[in-house]
């Protein structure tokens, strides 16, 4: 008596209860089961069938990893991950955006004032665990120190994408308009950032993002 | 069936496969290739480093004078075992222009990166063919693919090119050699523009081994072969894992469809 | 008929679309012979390789640029930079091999067991359009990469339009976009090749729905008179087609990972040159046939005719076999002729790979150029030499004879053997159903004589 294997899984239809029903009835009574239809050949071509549907899965998961994997950036694209630029050139006061992974990245060289300005502003962070703010004086919405936001207090690298809905804020030029807190201004909204390009004013909720970098020389520093 | 069919059947498969076999191969005229040994021959082959290594010194000092590898990048050298630092001063020991002009509209050149193609010796194809003698060196890049033997079981680009390299002679006495054109044994009509460009020691290999003609050609044509497939270690590594998941599969869904069948039978 | 699901969604989905109760009918109760062979897996996997080709195509396209300057390196960056795109790449172009190989063989099978005999006439004709929409779809395929193969074959098979008569090179031209194959033909061209996949989609579709109308053909031919004769689809041919895929997935892997170059051409890898045209210009393996029936008629357009008449001409199958026999294994006569046929398309596809003028030496396994013949027999040039010729010291016949001989036979098949063969062959002796000869054990059942007579087709 064997149980067909329609009668497995979601598809099964109301006839199949019979024959369930029946195998059980010859899987209990042992003395009547035929050879063939004995509980351990019954479960023994299920697990058969077990197997190779399993086998089945797995050869078609392994199919489909390399289709979703094309997808992912190639190796052209990631070898142009990181930037290097050198930044000799450019005077304090200034900036110079250039591009890094298809978006904007500032790179300012601050002066004394702008830096000085940037730390008055700083809350006041947990020694032990800088991300925990304890006060926060001038009312950031996203608080962050600014020596959490550089690696050397003269340059100041971020990423030139406004976090509100992604325009390019102006002020990398001292001739485009900085805004209230002599940072950056986003022509878009009218989200406000600092020197330190932290949110000040307008609909922008967070910070604009550090990226990751490294100074590979005094006048080269190499981002991504 | 009857035995005098099967023998019918059995005759015409024969010979079915042997016209398959000739569709395969390669149509008369052919140049007699010698086939070699190879490291990445084989199911299980892969790239001997080391002649990588000494081909890519072969081609950046004697090859890339006049052939260009549009498709490669300083970065792939990575994976024949230079570090990335390695490979940075190798990019950077050649000038290549810029993507984008400076702020005045210029363009200008800079030191190479490692994400940027191999440099080509000659800006356009006019260049190449007025420093050749009006013969276009081809790019590398695909060479050992594109001059393989058609067919299957013939000789592979690697074969072609390391008898290429052994094949310079002097012409025999009924040869009358075009102007420019040199003798060569394996090439298609025997007169090939580029003149004999590897002997013994025209490199100095950087480990110190013999740079003998047949290392030398030995290790360009690995090379040129790595550089068509790089693809082929990773390629014969998922082979393997393929057909044993597909052996066991199959035996499994054998074992399955007998099951299923045995009361039909 | 819908069943009672126990799953209370799918009991919901299926009242307002009966997906379900059509898959279950199709799958558990849709009665299919008991008796076929492994010959009938091979529609299966045509299926299996459609999908297949369509998933790995969508996700090349996806990184494909179709434009004469970038195609070719495209192409390239797909096989170095793009996570597994070797992969996809060698699937697809091996695919395509593995498509044709595929479908030949259920093609042949059809033409054996008469499955294109009534009532499945209709069946067999959607049939012969999916295989000029694979051809088509193949064709455009294959100028994608841009190589010089790409180039050179687009170039001579759209030429063959100019050999209609009166507006042949109007059309040839519109064909083009311009005055020679470029970029607005491969634009185009990779439009279609996305297309025509989605079109062979819908027209297995159709041969499927012909299919059930009246079931599979089986190896004798015989229809099925009742439940004992016919099993259900699902258990039985699943795990059948199943085990089947398994062994065909084994030898597609064997080409895909071990041997992805040896069914093309090696001068593909060259990018199109429309200043050079290599040496050799021939199509892929499994377009050869047809090649060699064009080259064999002299006269360029009776070429292009006589290509086009050697699929057309199945189309007319089911009228030019009459024969009520349906299946070869009853067929004696039929049997010679269809292995025959079999050689001779085998010997079509090798006449394609050569060249036309030169000569088929067999007894030394060889190839040889006209010109080697022409000094050893001391002609003035290739067309003095004889069709058959002992000049290179061993029999050499010309391809070009060789391949008039070979498509001669081909039409002679179709148009005068079969007919002839449905009136004056004498078949063997029908079983009365597929049960019987199964009940005792094999060998034919005999009809008696106050039995029904002879089955008819």
């Amino acid at each position: 008596m064997k149980v067909s294997s329609r009668c497995l899984g979601p598809f099964a239809v109301g006839a199949c209860e019979a024959t369930i029903a029946k195998g059980m009835y010859y899987m209990a009574d042992q003395a009547h089961a035929a050879p063939e239809s004995g509980s351990a050949g019954g479960t023994r071509r299920e697990f058969l069938y077990l197997m190779t549907a399993s086998a089945g899965a797995f050869g078609v998961a392994s199919v489909v990893w390399p289709f979703v994997s094309s997808l992912n950036p190639s190796k052209d694209v990631l070898a142009l991950a990181s930037t290097e630029y050198d930044f000799g050139a450019v005077q304090p006061g200034e900036g110079v955006t250039i591009k890094w992974q298809g978006k904007p990245l500032f790179i300012r060289r601050r002066t004394p004032e702008e830096i000085a300005k940037a730390k008055e502003a700083d809350p006041t962070v947990d020694p032990k665990d800088p991300t925990k703010v304890i006060a926060n004086p001038a009312g950031l919405r996203d608080p962050q120190t600014d020596a959490a936001r550089v690696q050397k207090a003269e340059w100041l690298v971020l990423v030139g994408v406004c976090t509100h809905l992604g325009c390019t804020p102006q002020g990398e030029k001292s001739s485009e308009m900085r805004g209230e807190f002599g940072g950056y201004y986003c022509p878009c909204h009218g989200s406000q950032y600092d020197t330190s390009g932290r949110i000040r004013k307008g609909p922008a909720p967070l910070n604009l993002a550090v990226p990751p970098y490294t100074f590979t020389s005094d006048t080269k520093v190499k981002v991504g | 069936m009857s035995v005098g069919s099967a023998i019918l059947k059995l005759a015409t498969a024969a010979l079915g496969v042997a016209a398959v076999a000739f569709i395969m191969a390669e149509p008369g005229g052919h140049l007699d290739i010698p086939q070699q040994k190879w490291s990445f021959d084989g199911f299980f082959g892969s790239y001997d480093r080391t002649d990588l290594r000494h081909g890519f010194q072969v081609y950046s000092e004697v090859c890339s004078g006049c052939h260009s590898m549009n498709l490669e990048s300083y970065r792939n050298l990575e994976e024949i075992g230079f570090t990335p630092d390695e490979v940075a001063a190798i990019a950077a020991k050649v000038q290549v222009q810029n993507e984008d002009p400076n702020d005045q509209g210029e363009m200008f050149e800079r030191p190479g990166k490692a994400s940027d193609h191999f440099k080509a010796p000659f800006p356009n194809e006019q260049a190449a063919r007025a420093a050749n003698n009006g013969a276009l060196p081809p790019d590398m890049s695909l060479l050992a693919k594109s001059r393989a033997g058609k067919g299957f079981g013939g000789y592979n680009g690697a074969d072609y090119i390391y008898a290429l390299m052994h094949g310079y002679s002097e012409p025999p006495a009924d040869v009358k050699l075009n102007p420019g054109m040199n003798y060569n044994k394996y090439f298609k009509g025997h007169q090939i523009g580029m003149p004999q460009p590897l002997q013994d020691n025209s490199v100095t290999f950087a480990d110190g081994a013999p740079a003998t003609l047949d290392e030398e050609a030995k290790a360009i044509a690995t090379f040129l072969t790595w550089v068509s497939e790089s693809n082929l270690e990773q390629r014969k590594h998922t082979g393997l894992k393929a057909m044993l998941f597909l052996v066991a599969f199959t035996l499994l869904a054998y074992a399955a469809k007998r099951k299923v069948w045995k009361h039909v039978h | 008929m819908s069943k009672h699901f126990n799953n209370p969604v799918i009991r919901w989905i299926d009242h307002r679309l009966p997906v379900f109760s059509y898959l279950d009918h199709e799958a558990n109760e849709y009665p299919t012979p008991k008796n076929l062979n492994y010959w009938w897996n091979f529609g299966s996997l045509a299926g299996f390789m459609l999908i297949a080709m369509i998933a790995t195509g969508l996700f090349l396209a996806m990184q494909y640029t179709p434009h004469v300057s970038l195609a070719f390196n495209s192409v390239e960056r797909i096989m170095r930079d793009v996570n597994y795109g070797w992969l996809l790449r060698y699937l697809h172009m091996n695919g395509a091999s593995m498509f044709f190989i595929v479908v030949y063989i259920h093609i042949f099978r059809g033409l054996y067991f008469g499955s294109y005999k009534a009532p499945r006439e209709l069946l067999w004709q959607i049939g012969v359009v999916i295989l000029l929409l694979m051809m088509a779809t193949a064709f455009m395929g294959y100028v994608l990469p841009w190589g010089q193969m790409s180039f050179w074959g687009a170039t001579v098979i759209t030429n063959l339009f100019s050999a209609i008569p009166v507006v042949g090179d109007k059309i040839v031209t519109l064909l083009w976009g311009g005055f020679s194959v470029d970029n607005p033909t491969l634009n185009r061209f990779f439009a279609l090749h996305f297309l025509l996949p989605f079109v062979i989609l819908g027209v297995v579709i159709l041969h499927i729905i012909a299919l059930h109308r009246f079931g599979s053909n089986n190896p004798i031919g015989i229809d099925t008179k009742g439940k004992q004769d016919t099993i259900p689809f699902h258990p039985y041919y699943t795990t059948k087609d199943v085990f089947g895929l398994g062994i065909f997935l084994l030898f597609y892997a064997f080409w895909v990972f071990y041997f992805p170059n040896a069914l093309g051409d090696p001068d593909n890898y060259i990018p199109a040159n429309p200043l050079s045209t290599p040496e050799h210009i021939v199509p892929e393996w499994y377009f050869l046939p047809f090649y060699a029936i064009l080259r064999s008629i002299p006269n360029k357009l009776a070429g292009v005719l006589a290509m086009g008449a050697a699929i057309v001409v199945l189309f007319f199958l089911p009228w030019l076999d009459r024969s009520p026999v349906r299946s070869g294994t009853f067929r004696p006569v039929f049997k010679w002729f269809f292995w025959m046929l079999v050689f001779d398309c085998a010997m079509l596809m090798f006449i394609g790979k050569n060249p036309p003028d030169w000569f088929w030496q067999p007894f030394a396994f060889h190839v040889t150029p006209s010109e080697e013949l022409v000094a050893a027999a001391h002609v003035p040039d290739a067309d003095s030499l004889w069709s058959v010729t002992f000049a290179g010291g061993t029999l050499g016949i010309r391809i070009l004879f060789l391949g008039q001989l070979a498509t001669i036979f081909y039409f002679a098949y179709f148009l005068i053997v079969l007919p002839l063969l449905s009136i004056f062959e004498t078949p063997k002796r029908l079983p009365l159903s597929i049960s019987e000869p199964v009940l005792k054990g094999g060998g034919h059942a005999v009809a008696h004589a106050n039995s029904k007579p002879m089955e008819k087709a």
